[in-house]
């Protein structure tokens, strides 16, 4: 077992005063081990995330975090960038207020655009950005501070199916640069199968775990790999997952 | 020919209701002090032009100093504010009390306070008094409007207070802060006309001060002169805002 980058143990979170929102739930994931959330809307997995990320408390269990301030980096559902805002000045964000010099920064973010795919792309607004384009960006600006933990939360949900493949690829290509450990959230179940080793499947809220599916296949995903019978029996054991935790009472 | 004609209609509307002023004044024979055709209020205007040109310069600088420090005042206020909760909860009260006490009603205390020398110090306190609330409220809303998510971001790369505020929600705040100006401008004109009303004849020679002043003296040809002068200034100064906001916004948004 590879050492833990976060473990939940026994965690649950209430809402303010309307009732719990997750769990009991526990789990750990490993350094480099990239794994899916997947569960029906309004289950927690978002704030499953958070939680991971270290940006909302746990009411009750225990969340221990191995990376630091500065080593976990979020991509949202939209892009989030400052319109206001370059995308190189976007993508250095991170690392200024971190503390690092403006023009080291600067220096890095264009390396971190180039790497998505966006060279050139650095003097550019928001707004001039397709929406694809703009996910890259944002996801430039997760990779910039070379992350020990990557949290994506439904990244690809607004995009069309071509752009969401190949951001899938390109997602896949970048973790083996660096390896960083990926949680991912997504209610698309191919999705899941394709990108992740691990998927824990939530039940209906407040989230608990309704069981995991392993897919063991090679990272970054072969060519072909949807017509692997791994993939489809995959996503097959993740919808039955997905059945059997809709079920579950609240 | 349907953008020459959206240009014209209203031309034609005025040019319409000034002929027909013109024509009820000249057949009733109305006294011309208690209306005067508009062909003897453009000779007033035209005989009095530089008095009101400087007239309305006059209320013109007292409202653009009045706008600049109501709009430094509530921008700084509402950094404040932003930074403190508590601070927030304290002031809004206070705030929403002033906002809906009509200038009118305060102008004669503030007459005092300023000295009965001073009574121009007296118009732009006014003036900003009336400015002050729309760019502070405007203010207050758009450093409120950051996206959260934004927000989760300086969370997590552990972004001080004064940082955030400096990098992400005075930024966030520019469209709103733009709309409370362009608001605050147009209400800084109409406070500084109402603080000469008030003031009265010891206060900024502006074109309050010419209305009543032709008022005491029934020329009412000079009333409506000024009148219409107001009129064109309060146009022209909102049309260059929009104007900058537009260009504003344009920068902004990065397109």
């Amino acid at each position: 077992m590879t050492p833990a980058t976060v473990a939940l143990e026994e965690v649950e979170v209430d809402y303010r005063g309307r009732g719990r929102a997750l769990g009991p739930l526990s789990l750990r994931i490993g350094d480099g081990e990239i794994v899916a959330l997947v569960g029906p809307s309004g289950c927690g997995k978002s704030t499953a995330l958070r939680l991971l990320a270290g940006l909302e408390p746990a009411t009750r269990g225990v969340v221990q975090r191995a990376p630091g301030r500065g080593e976990t980096s979020v991509v949202f559902q939209a892009p989030t960038l400052a319109p206001w805002m370059s995308a190189a000045a976007n993508v250095a964000l991170p690392l200024e207020l971190s503390g690092t010099p403006k023009p080291e920064a600067r220096a890095r973010a264009l390396e971190a655009l180039e790497r998505v795919g966006l060279a050139g792309a650095g003097a550019s607004r928001p707004a001039q950005l397709s929406g694809g384009m703009a996910m890259r960006a944002s996801l430039a600006r997760a990779l910039v501070t070379q992350p020990r933990l990557l949290m994506l939360d439904e990244p690809f949900a607004a995009l069309d199916e071509i752009t969401r493949r190949t951001l899938a690829d390109d997602v896949l290509a970048l973790w083996s640069q660096t390896r960083p450990a990926i949680v991912f959230v997504t209610h698309n179940v191919e999705e899941a199968a394709y990108m992740a080793g691990r998927i824990v499947v939530l039940t209906r809220g407040p989230g608990r775990i309704a069981g995991e599916v392993r897919v063991e296949a090679p990272l970054p995903r072969p060519a072909g790999f949807r017509t692997w019978p791994v993939f489809t029996e995959a996503a097959e054991a993740i919808s039955a997952l997905l059945a059997k935790g809709a079920e579950v009472a609240p | 020919m349907s953008r020459l004609a959206d240009a014209l209609a209203p031309l034609g509307l005025m040019l319409l209701l000034l002929g027909a002023w013109e024509a009820a004044c000249r057949l009733t024979g109305v006294p011309a002090y208690f209306l005067p055709p508009p062909s003897q209020v453009a000779v007033a205007a035209a005989t009095g032009l530089p008095v009101l040109v400087s007239a309305a310069w006059n209320t013109l600088s007292v409202a653009l100093v009045a706008l600049a420090l109501a709009a430094a005042g509530a921008l700084l206020l509402a950094i404040l504010v932003g930074l403190s909760p508590l601070l927030e909860r304290a002031v809004r009260p206070l705030a929403s009390a002033l906002q809906v006490t009509p200038v009118v009603a305060v102008a004669p205390l503030i007459l005092i306070w300023a000295g009965i020398d001073h009574p121009e110090r007296a118009v732009i306190a006014l003036a900003v008094l009336v400015a002050f609330f729309p760019i502070f409220s405007g203010a207050v809303t758009g450093l409120r409007s950051a996206d959260p998510d934004l927000e989760r971001l300086f969370d997590l790369y552990g972004a001080g207070r004064l940082e955030r505020v400096m990098r992400l929600r005075l930024p966030a705040a520019v469209p709103f802060l733009m709309e409370g100006l362009k608001v605050g401008a147009g209400l800084a004109i109409i406070g500084a006309v109402v603080a000469e009303f008030a003031a009265g004849s010891g206060g900024v020679r502006g074109l309050a001060w010419q209305i009543l002043d032709a008022g005491n003296k029934l020329q009412t040809d000079r009333m409506i002169a000024a009148l219409v002068v107001l009129a064109v200034m309060g146009v022209a100064v909102h049309a260059g805002l929009e104007r900058v906001e537009r260009a504003g916004l344009r920068w902004w948004r990065g397109r």
